[in-house]
């Protein structure tokens, strides 16, 4: 596909500079530049297509073809603010255009009521901050829909009875059923559970000139080459081009945002791909660079009027950070499922979702999904029974018998806002353009752990139900490492402990938006990226509704 | 980092994290050399060996040949890992080409140490060659209490072991994985386009039956 596509001169002031192409970031591009502003994303990533999707995992996954790369990007890691961080790889996001919605799993659960006003209902939580959110599920339920039927997801309405309230059905049946979405259902239904066909963002049927998913067995980790994946490439940045006023600028790596002597931010700095440094000039700046980045961002911007971060009056930028608990059984069965064909999950249940803190001694939700997800080289590093020799004859035997027969079980979880928990500048590490690097502080609260280990105590019986052969939990233990990247400027009507307000507008200055991971108040159960997309869509609509009425520029 | 992307949690797996570190520290390598052993497998005339000797791509050949070794199916050997090697090591970095110039001379030593009959590893019997390997291998634990054991001869082993596995199973599109034998090996079928059924559970699925009711009971 090719489209007439805008150039603007980063010294036209364009209506808007998005940062960032993901999730987020995609979907404000599209929604802004279709209501008729001049946009320009700007994203640090390279502008890959279909073509470039291969099933090389050596290429992909080792090094990091879709995502950040640990030498030009340190990371550094403690447990806790007293800590000296040591250098270790410590977050993982996608860095293309697209962002981490070309590579990732596509489970597209919706959150559910509770998820917005958990604090009304639980009360306050021991050494956390647990809070409501300024907005409810019916606020933003329209907008769930926008991203089912927009961006294309296949589920079953009403096969959850946990499910909320939903205004329209899933414009498309789900994915067809794997064996461990079979062997999932058949036992979580002797358990007397209620397991459903899971919302994936993967077509089932041929959908706006994309193809169906092909089963290729490439799903997590890899970019689609049949563009069935509702990655942000496949749909609404192509729609943000087709748009002509929207500008995608690859390779451009920003890493400051100006402000003027009134308060009101000018444009954003970046490095393009020769390490040149520009400043593309807009009325305002939307910044959708994911949980990490964005927080990254403000603190890099600090100027005199904000010298502890842009929009950081409140000190919460980089704060409050929440990965989302839980992990990984694994099981082997008497006969070949071949769960490597195909897309990583088929089933799911969600009776856990809503636990009952009296009873079970802790805060706290998740759901439990049947999945396969390991390509065969990561398979063969990762996917074997603890105490498996490592090579020679009898490895060589388990990795023949095993590959065809595995399934996991993934168990998604809360994660408590702890103030602690946060991203922020490394004080010593520096990446390859010189500028500070993230460093990761985090600490499981109790609770996320105690979760983690009660979801493990479910798997472990629906695998007994299933009469599994084998089977063995991954031990439970601390993060020290990030892949859901949320919290870290979150939603609220408190100036002191939130940065942004329900509008996505931060709280400090008048012109400048935040839109991703980093603006959710609570963590959900395990799978964002719905809920940041259905947030993207709202925010547009609300930023566009105070730039026509003036009040922006 | 294999684990980072598909299996994130297993980061806390000791024994995963340092192979996934050492993987991703050397991929880019890898990706050169899988090409290289793509085009060594296509071609009729023998390959040559631009880092390795022949006489020591006869001993990797064999250390790898104990890695995965060739039964009734293929192994190491079948899928031309020594070729992958070969080419990653010219592409590799000063020090990593270290490991396997220091690596493989302190496995001979080994050899003699415990078996003074032997001059090589690849005269070796195969149980022999195992107990040599064994006494290499710091994640199984012998290597440690071994009282000659020492860091470059074991990081060696670590980075054979971690090579011969990524060059057997790799997409035999983008390189390594000669033939494809080692998919066949795993039972991974060779095509990228699959239909349901999938496996043996799905193939009498009934199809979706709704829950029953009074999924409010069964909340926890």
């Amino acid at each position: 596909m090719k489209f007439d596509l805008p150039k603007y001169k980063t010294s036209d002031e364009v209506d808007f500079v998005v940062v960032g192409s993901g999730a987020a970031g995609g979907i404000m591009a599209k929604e802004l530049s279709s209501n008729g502003f001049r946009v320009v994303v700007l994203e640090q990533g390279p502008y890959l297509t279909e073509a470039d999707f291969v099933h090389d995992e050596v290429k992909v996954i080792g090094q990091d073809l879709l995502t950040n790369k640990p030498k030009l990007q340190p990371t550094s890691f403690r447990k806790t603010p007293n800590e000296k961080a040591k250098p270790q790889r410590a977050v993982l996001y996608g860095r293309c255009v697209g962002g981490t919605s070309v590579h990732f799993t596509a489970n597209f659960w919706r959150f559910h009521e509770i998820d917005f006003i958990e604090r009304s209902k639980v009360g306050p939580v021991p050494g956390a901050d647990l809070r409501d959110w300024p907005i409810t599920y019916a606020d933003l339920e329209p907008y769930y829909t926008k991203v089912e039927w927009e961006i294309g997801v296949s589920g079953l309405a009403g096969a959850s009875p946990f499910d909320p309230p939903r205004s329209k059905p899933y414009p498309m049946p789900p994915l067809p059923v794997k064996s461990s979405g079979v062997i999932f259902e058949r036992a979580a239904r002797k358990l007397g559970w209620h397991p459903f066909p899971a919302p994936m963002a993967i077509l089932s049927q041929p959908r706006a000139g994309r193809s169906a998913c092909i089963n290729c067995g490439f799903c997590l980790a890899f970019g689609c080459e049949v563009g069935a994946k509702s990655s942000s490439l496949a749909t609404a940045i192509r729609t943000a081009e087709k748009t002509g006023r929207c500008e995608i600028r690859p390779n451009s790596y920003v890493h400051r945002i100006e402000m003027d002597s009134n308060g009101r931010v000018t444009g954003a700095v970046y490095f393009d791909e020769k390490r040149n440094t520009h400043l593309q000039k807009a009325k305002a700046v939307v910044v959708c660079a994911n949980g990490a980045e964005t927080p990254r961002l403000l603190l890099l911007s600090a100027n005199k009027q904000f010298p502890n971060g842009l929009a950081n009056s409140s000190g919460v930028v980089g704060k409050y950070l929440m990965l989302n608990s839980g992990g990984v059984t694994n099981a082997v069965f008497e006969h070949p499922l071949n769960d490597y064909k195909g897309f990583a999950v088929s089933r799911l249940l969600h009776d856990f979702y809503e636990l009952d803190p009296q009873k079970v001694g802790f805060y706290g939700g998740g759901g439990i999904d049947a999945r396969f997800d390991a390509t065969p080289v990561a398979f063969a590093m990762g996917g074997l029974p603890p105490g498996t020799p490592a090579w020679g004859k009898a490895f060589k035997d388990t990795l023949a018998h095993n590959f065809t027969r595995t399934m996991e079980l993934f168990c998604h979880g809360t994660s408590l806002a702890v103030e602690t928990n946060s991203f922020s500048l490394d004080p010593d590490l520096k990446d390859a353009w010189g500028l500070p690097a993230l460093c990761l502080t985090y600490k499981d609260h109790p609770d996320d752990l105690k979760l983690w280990a009660f979801q493990n105590q479910r798997a472990n019986e629906l695998l007994d139900a299933a009469e599994a052969q084998k089977k063995w939990s991954q031990p439970i233990g601390e993060s020290q490492f990030a892949v859901h990247l949320l919290g870290t400027c979150r939603m609220g009507n408190d100036l002191k402990t939130s940065v942004i307000n329900s509008d996505h507008r931060t709280h400090d200055v008048k012109n400048l938006f935040l839109c991703d991971g980093s603006s959710l108040v609570t963590s959900g159960r395990g799978q964002p990226t719905m809920t940041i997309e259905a947030l993207s869509f709202r925010a547009a609509d609300r930023i566009t509704a105070l730039a026509k009425r003036g009040e922006i520029a | 980092m294999i684990e980072n992307l598909s299996r994130r949690n297993f980061l806390t797996r000791g024994g995963a994290a340092v192979s996934a570190v050492w993987l991703s520290a050397h991929w880019p390598a890898i990706v050169a050399a899988a090409e290289h052993a793509h085009q060594a497998a296509k071609s009729s005339a023998p390959p040559k060996f631009q880092f390795f000797t022949p006489e020591e791509a006869v001993e990797i050949d064999a250390i790898t040949s104990r890695i995965i070794p060739s039964d009734e199916t293929p192994g190491a050997h079948e899928a031309g890992v020594v070729y992958f090697m070969d080419r990653a090591l010219t592409t590799f970095a000063t020090d990593d080409q270290k490991t396997y110039r220091e690596g493989l001379p302190g496995l001979q030593a080994r050899v003699r140490e415990l078996f003074p009959s032997f001059e090589k590893f690849s005269s070796a019997t195969p149980e022999q060659q195992d107990q040599i390997l064994h006494s290499l291998d710091d994640q199984t634990g012998p290597a440690r209490r071994h009282s000659r054991s020492d860091g470059s001869s074991s990081s060696f082993f670590q980075a054979v072991r971690v090579h011969t596995i990524v060059a057997f199973l790799v997409d035999p599109d983008s390189g390594g994985n000669r033939d494809g034998v080692g998919w066949k090996v795993i039972g991974r079928e060779p095509e990228h386009i699959f239909q349901p059924p999938f496996g043996y559970y799905d193939k009498d699925y009934a199809g979706w039956q709704p829950n029953p009711p009074g999924a409010e009971k069964a909340k926890a």
